[in-house]
């Protein structure tokens, strides 16, 4: 079996099972529309100051919600033995994490690019700055599964699990923040998103090359 | 006959622990002589600022305590890979025993930043590029040292720190990068750590001192943290019983 | 010479609370990390002579 067709078969099993439980999806897609109706709360309901306020809070919502997602996506296979199987066949481990990586990215990263213009249309964003929160988020969305899987896959089995992924994984997320709710904020002050996201497009690149390898090798470090 | 140089010697627990501890002393005397200096320089000596009068003292520890919190992480991470690439325990023992005083030193240099910043900008934080780059570094010296925590195992516990180290090292200058883009997007509040004052050649030489204070602290202070470590792994060896029964 | 009196010097034109608070802390946050590295080493070594006098310690995951 060739490479493309290792991840399809595994791109076709996480889904089947994410599938299985869609109550993990949707919490955690609850989650981030919940996180970014708290912050009007907090600051109150000025249409300025939200609008002002809107990229950065989505992006702070969406980079909450996916690092809470981190925890399901080595932790069910590591549980029942078919992680040792994987890491066991003779496929490059490379291959098939970037499937995993992909599969959690369609389903928990997808979901709030899809929902992110409602909560956008909240904070009084512009219809250009909505286009470029979707955008942003395309491309920033990708790199916190990325990332993240590496925070994921090194804290396998260890108790106080969801908080240590966040204090190892969040400050590698700050520079997708930046250029992520940088983009929306370019946008709105007619500055221009195109250097923002040209960033987030080459992070993108860097951490697929690398992070597969990073993964590898936490996978390792954490099973043997 | 010719002495050959066994770069592996020191790789090993037991040859490392007596080395340390002989050295230990001297690196405590060092760093005591030069923080005395340093503090001369910088208290006494260095002239009253123009701008800033004397609250700009601070930076004698403030500028040392910064560039020893990046320039430890950077040495941690060194071990590190030299850990992952020999598989040597020794490396490992040294990363963990120096993330605790380079986490000591960014939250120095995060506390006296922000007790520069009141008097001179009117605020007690600013978010400039420096500080909150800062604060990112002290965030990922926790990671780190909470990882190795929660890892029972010390293979493991080495290994994940390792690894988790070196991403943050190859992350740190993307952070700094867009933490610097960040700033200079955001002029609203264009205070700036880097306006300090300019630097009368003096001032620069007492931060040199203090910052080579840190530096022979900081290794006393791994060192004797990495004999500690050797204790607890290697206390059922030979060498450990016979180095106690030598000493009793 | 900058300081013409003690009281001047402590007094740091006005800055004693900053200047002051940050040497200070510092120099409380060094002692404290001495502190905790001598008895760091206190109970390291206490460890050390228990498994010498009593053997291998039980639950002792370091076997390389």
């Amino acid at each position: 079996m060739n490479m493309t067709q290792t991840v399809m078969v595994l791109l076709r099993r996480e889904l089947m099972l994410a599938m299985r439980r869609r109550g993990d999806v949707l919490t955690v897609l609850f989650f981030f529309v919940i996180v970014a109706s708290l912050f009007p709360l907090g600051v109150g309901p000025d249409p300025k100051l939200l609008r002002l306020m809107g990229g950065g809070v989505v992006w702070v919502s969406a980079l909450l919600a996916a690092m809470l997602s981190l925890g399901r996506m080595f932790a069910s296979d590591y549980a029942d033995g078919t992680l040792e199987q994987l890491i066991l066949t003779p496929t490059p481990p490379v291959v098939w994490i970037t499937g995993k990586m992909l599969a959690h990215w369609l389903v928990s990263g997808v979901p709030l690019i899809l929902v992110a213009p409602v909560l956008g249309v909240q904070f009084g964003l512009s219809n250009e700055a909505l286009g470029v929160l979707v955008f942003s988020l395309l491309l920033g969305t990708p790199v916190l599964s990325l990332i993240g899987a590496i925070g994921a896959a090194l804290t396998l089995g260890l108790r106080g699990g969801g908080v240590l992924v966040s204090l190892l994984v969040l400050p590698l997320y700050i520079p997708v923040l930046i250029f992520g709710a940088g983009a929306v904020d370019g946008a709105m002050s007619g500055l221009g998103a195109e250097a923002h996201l040209s960033l987030l497009g080459g992070i993108l690149i860097l951490a697929f090359m690398l992070t597969p390898w990073a993964v590898s090798a936490a996978l390792r470090i954490s099973i043997e | 006959m010719i002495n050959r140089f066994n770069k592996y010697k020191y790789s090993s627990p037991a040859t490392f622990y007596g080395l340390a501890g002989r050295l230990i002393p001297w690196f405590y005397g060092a760093a005591a002589l030069f923080c005395m200096a340093g503090l001369y320089i910088g208290l006494v000596l260095a002239p009253t600022d123009f701008q800033q009068s004397e609250a700009y003292r601070i930076i004698f520890i403030h500028v040392p305590a910064a560039w020893m919190s990046m320039f430890i992480y950077v040495v941690m991470a060194f071990w590190a890979a030299l850990g992952l690439a020999f598989n040597t325990r020794m490396s490992f023992m040294m990363a963990s025993a120096l993330a605790p005083t380079g986490a000591m030193l960014t939250f120095v240099s995060l506390w006296t930043g922000a007790l520069w910043g009141k008097p001179t900008w009117g605020a007690w934080w600013v978010w400039d590029a420096r500080l909150t780059s800062e604060l990112i570094l002290f965030f990922l010296y926790l990671g780190f040292m909470a990882l190795q925590a929660a890892i029972d195992d010390p293979r493991r516990a080495d290994r994940a720190g390792a690894l988790i180290a070196l991403v943050g090292v190859v992350n740190v200058p993307i952070i700094y990068f867009s933490v610097r883009w960040w700033n200079t997007l955001h002029q609203g509040a264009s205070v700036s750590m880097t306006k300090a004052p300019s630097m009368a050649s003096i001032m620069l030489v007492g931060m040199l001192v203090m910052a080579l204070a840190a530096w022979m602290y900081t290794i006393a202070a791994a060192l004797s943290r990495a004999r500690c470590i050797i204790l607890e792994r290697e206390r059922n060896a030979q060498w450990v019983a016979q180095m106690l029964e030598a000493e009793a | 010479m900058n300081w013409h009196s003690w009281s001047e010097f402590f007094y740091m034109g006005g800055y004693a609370l900053y200047v002051w608070g940050s040497f200070g802390v510092t120099a409380i946050l060094v002692a404290g990390e001495i502190l905790l590295l001598r008895s760091h080493r206190q109970k390291a070594l206490e460890l050390a002579l228990n498994t010498v006098k009593y053997g291998k310690v039980k639950n002792d995951e370091n076997e390389t």
